[in-house]
Formats: C-alpha cells, sequence, structure tokens
C-alpha cells in the first residue's frame, strides 16, 4: 500500500481514508471531493498519475481538514498512532500537517511496532516536525526547497521561522548547508532540494544535480514542489529506489513546467496536466 | 535580480536582564502579531521569540516582556480578548523568527520570500497572484482565501492565519507593501 497522509484546506472536514480518485478538478477520497489546491492534493494527484501510468494499485489517501486549527492534524496523528501496527503499508508520506512534536514521536513509536517498516517520506509540516523533534534520520526522504534547507541545516530551529539569519544568508552555498544538514543529523538517508538547481543527496553527498530545463517562472507557482514529493512517492512504490525516484521526478517536473509554459501567475493545475506527458518522456530516456 | 533587505529594526530592549523579563504564551502564532502591535503601540519594550521547550509543540510564538508590566499588559490584553494562555519567567534566550526577505523582480511580477513562505503580487494592479512554500495547514487555506485579490482586500494572514507559516506569510506581504504599496 502507497499511503499518503495529511490535512486538507476544509474546516471541520473529518477524517477520511480510502483509495483515491483523481480527474482534471481534482481528487476524492472516500465521497469527499477536494478541488486541485497546492499542499496535499497537488502531491496526492501527481502519485496518482505516477500509480495510473505504471499500473499499480491507487494510493490510499488519509485526510481530514485542517486551516490551522489543530483538530484536523490532530485526527491524524492519532489515525496514525493507533492503526499503523496493523497496516500493511510499502511507502508512507507525510505531508502538510500542523507540526507537533509529541504526538508525531508516538506515530514513529507505532511505525516501529510494524511488521515491516514502510518507506518514510516526509514534506512540509511533517518534515518540520521530524526535524524540530531529532528524528530527521528515521525517515528515508525528505524534499525541502531552499528555504527549509537552511532550517535543516541550523540545529537550533525548531521551525522554518526561526532560522537564524546567518544561515539564511547561506543559502548561495547549497553545498554547505547541505554538508550541515547532514553532519547535524537533520537529514534522513536521501534528500531531495528543489531550487534553481535540484540537488539529489544520499548520505551527505550530492549525487545529482538537475539544472535543465531551467523554467524561472516555476519558483513563485504553488504546488511544483508538492508534485515532486508526490511522484517520488509514485516511483518509490512502483520499486524505484530513492535516489532513482527523485532523479526522474526532478526532471519530469522541469519538464512538466517547460510544457505548460508558465509565467508568475500560473496555478498549479496548469502544471498537474503535462505530468503523465513528462513522466512518460523522462521514464523512456532514463530506462 | 535578487537583492537582500533588513526590515527595519523595531526598538528592542535586547540587553535586559533577562531575571526581568517574562514570557506570554498563547495558543497560536498569529495571535502573536496582534499582540505585538499592540504592545510596541502602547510603548513597551518586548520581544516576539520562541517558547520555552516545555510549551513547544514545533510551531509556536510566545512575547517576552518586562515583568514589572505584567499586571499592566495581561489586563491590556484581556480588555481586547487577547489574553495568554501563560506567563512564565525566562530560563533560557528564545530564538526571534527571521525577519530577512528575498525579493525577486519577474517584470511585470514581484515575488517576496521569508523564511520558508513566499508571495508573489502583479506590480501593475496589485493582486496577489501566488503562494509559495510552508508547510503548516493554513497554508493552502490562506493561498486560496488570498489569491486573485488586491494587497488591500485580502484576508490579513496575520488575522486568518495560524500558524508560523502565516506569520512569515505576513511578513513577506508587509514588505511587499512597503515596496510597491497596496
Amino acid at each position: 500500500m502507497l499511503l499518503l497522509a495529511g490535512s486538507v484546506p476544509v474546516d471541520k472536514m473529518n477524517l477520511q481514508i480510502g483509495p483515491i480518485d483523481f480527474s482534471p478538478e481534482g481528487i476524492e477520497v472516500d465521497g469527499s471531493k477536494l478541488p486541485i489546491n497546492r499542499g496535499n492534493e497537488a502531491m496526492m494527484t501527481a502519485a496518482c498519475q505516477v500509480c495510473e501510468l505504471l499500473g499499480l494499485e491507487r494510493p490510499i489517501g488519509l485526510i481530514a481538514g485542517d486551516i490551522g486549527k489543530r483538530a484536523g492534524s490532530e485526527a491524524i496523528y492519532h489515525y496514525l498512532m493507533e492503526n499503523l501496527p496493523s497496516m500493511d503499508v510499502d511507502v508512507m508520506t507525510l505531508h502538510y500537517v500542523m507540526p507537533d512534536l509529541k504526538l508525531n514521536k508516538k506515530v514513529l513509536e507505532s511505525i516501529k511496532k510494524m511488521v515491516r517498516r514502510p518507506i518514510l517520506i516526509a514534506d512540509a509540516g511533517s518534515m518540520y516536525v521530524a526535524k524540530a523533534g531529532g528524528d530527521a534520520s528515521f525517515y528515508d526522504v525528505f524534499t525541502p526547497d531552499i528555504g527549509e534547507l537552511a532550517f535543516l541545516a541550523d540545529e537550533k530551529a525548531d521551525h522554518p521561522a526561526f532560522t537564524r539569519g546567518a544561515i539564511f544568508h547561506m543559502e548561495d552555498d547549497v553545498t554547505e548547508l547541505i554538508r550541515r544538514a547532514y553532519s547535524t543529523g537533520n537529514a534522513p538517508s536521501t534528500l531531495f532540494v528543489k531550487g534553481r538547481v535540484d540537488y539529489i543527496c544520499h548520505n551527505g553527498e550530492i549525487v545529482e544535480a538537475i539544472e535543465e530545463p531551467a523554467i524561472e517562472t516555476m519558483e513563485p507557482v504553488g504546488g511544483t514542489g508538492d508534485l515532486i514529493t508526490g511522484m517520488i512517492s509514485g516511483l518509490i512504490y512502483a520499486g524505484r529506489d530513492p535516489v532513482d525516484a527523485c532523479i526522474i521526478a526532478g526532471r519530469a517536473n522541469r519538464r512538466a513546467g517547460q510544457l505548460s509554459n508558465p509565467t508568475p501567475a500560473t496555478q498549479i493545475a496548469e502544471i498537474i496536466k503535462f505530468i503523465p506527458e513528462a513522466l512518460s518522456e523522462v521514464l523512456e530516456t532514463s530506462g | 535580480m535578487i537583492k537582500w533587505f533588513r526590515k527595519k529594526k523595531k526598538k528592542v530592549d535586547s540587553k535586559s536582564n533577562k531575571a526581568n523579563r517574562g514570557l506570554l504564551i498563547f495558543a497560536h502564532p498569529t495571535t502573536v502579531i496582534a499582540v505585538e502591535e499592540l504592545l510596541r503601540d502602547e510603548g513597551y519594550e518586548i520581544r516576539v521569540v520562541s517558547p520555552p521547550p516545555s510549551y513547544r509543540t514545533g510551531c509556536d510564538l510566545s512575547v517576552e516582556i518586562p515583568l514589572e508590566s505584567e499586571a499592566a499588559i495581561v489586563e491590556l490584553l484581556h480588555s481586547v480578548g487577547l489574553s495568554p494562555m501563560d506567563v512564565v519567567p525566562i530560563t533560557s534566550e528564545g530564538m526571534e523568527p527571521l525577519q530577512f526577505v528575498r525579493v525577486k523582480d519577474f517584470g511585470r511580477y514581484l515575488m517576496v520570500r521569508a523564511a520558508n513562505m513566499k508571495m508573489t503580487v502583479d506590480k501593475e494592479t496589485k493582486e496577489i497572484v501566488n503562494i509559495s512554500g510552508g508547510g503548516c495547514p493554513d497554508v493552502p487555506f490562506l493561498a486560496t482565501s488570498m489569491l486573485g485579490k488586491r494587497l488591500s482586500d485580502a484576508p490579513d494572514p496575520g488575522e486568518v492565519g495560524f500558524s508560523l507559516c502565516a506569520y512569515s506569510l505576513n511578513t513577506a506581504r508587509e514588505e511587499i507593501i512597503r515596496l510597491i504599496g497596496d
């Protein structure tokens, strides 16, 4: 099972779990329809597109409504704490949730009770809470952007908003930030750093740098990083090792951006529709 | 073109003896935005910092105040419905949220990033055209609420958001307004 978990921006929507249906308009989980948006909806759509393209089972979505009031996020943490040990999960991606150090540590305790530990991917709030709790090395893949990499590189910061100015200013030296993130134990084995150049790192080493095609106008578009996380999730579920999955996802994301010819005002739905074509091209050339 | 800016530093009594300072603890980081504005307007020397470890969830802010003003400050906050959850003595130096921003000019569009949050506006219409980054659940909600609106008409992330990401988004928004107006 590919389990994708995170909150959606609907106030007081109860927790839902089930196979994800997707269409150009949005996703549907257990009867709840959600329009395309940055965040979990974009991540889940991209993962579904990978699974459909490669003939895999649909991912399972675990969602709850949360507009920042915490209740939906807490429902997700509690569901995972109580149910993971009896679930057969191959790959689990944790995405937008309100960081809660105590509840996340309880989720990790539940994962330790599973017969077979899933491959763990974290982005957004789930990545923040993993790092703030000192648990980054428990995970397999993080997908930070440059600002979030600076947060991972600052051993004292609990949240990207607390990244110290001196480290925030080191963003032009991505290599040093990557070194700091690994040397302080705040990175998992595989790191996908999203930026003007995408860096794919494994155990402290940069193993791939993706620069082309360079689509500068993708940076302002909310949700492009979510597409990368979703594609990585689907590709790892398909059997690719995490580094290969990151390389393919990074190339496909740039190609989808190129096909959509974005401006800084482009919305993520305009890029999502090119993911299958872009992914097919990249898979064909990468073997 | 990328430029670095240091936001104008507000008057802060950072050298005060921490034994004479206390911390106001709140349920949501964005409550701190309103509290910070109110207390600075009233002339109090305060700092916005991370709370002590026992209060940290991973997404929180607190307000450092002079302890001799505690009673007056708490009464003031209570009178406007911004009562803190708790007032505690300082046991360790809190970290201040990042106030640096990065600006990128795309010609017609301007993008400002504060910490992990980016806001992009159309310089001609002042319309918010994209919000990117962040990881707390109110970010997609804020994006839905603010996109397509002029800066002057869009809801204030400090008022409708709840998280540190909303706090950073507000920092980006303030910088955009400072640069091009609303």
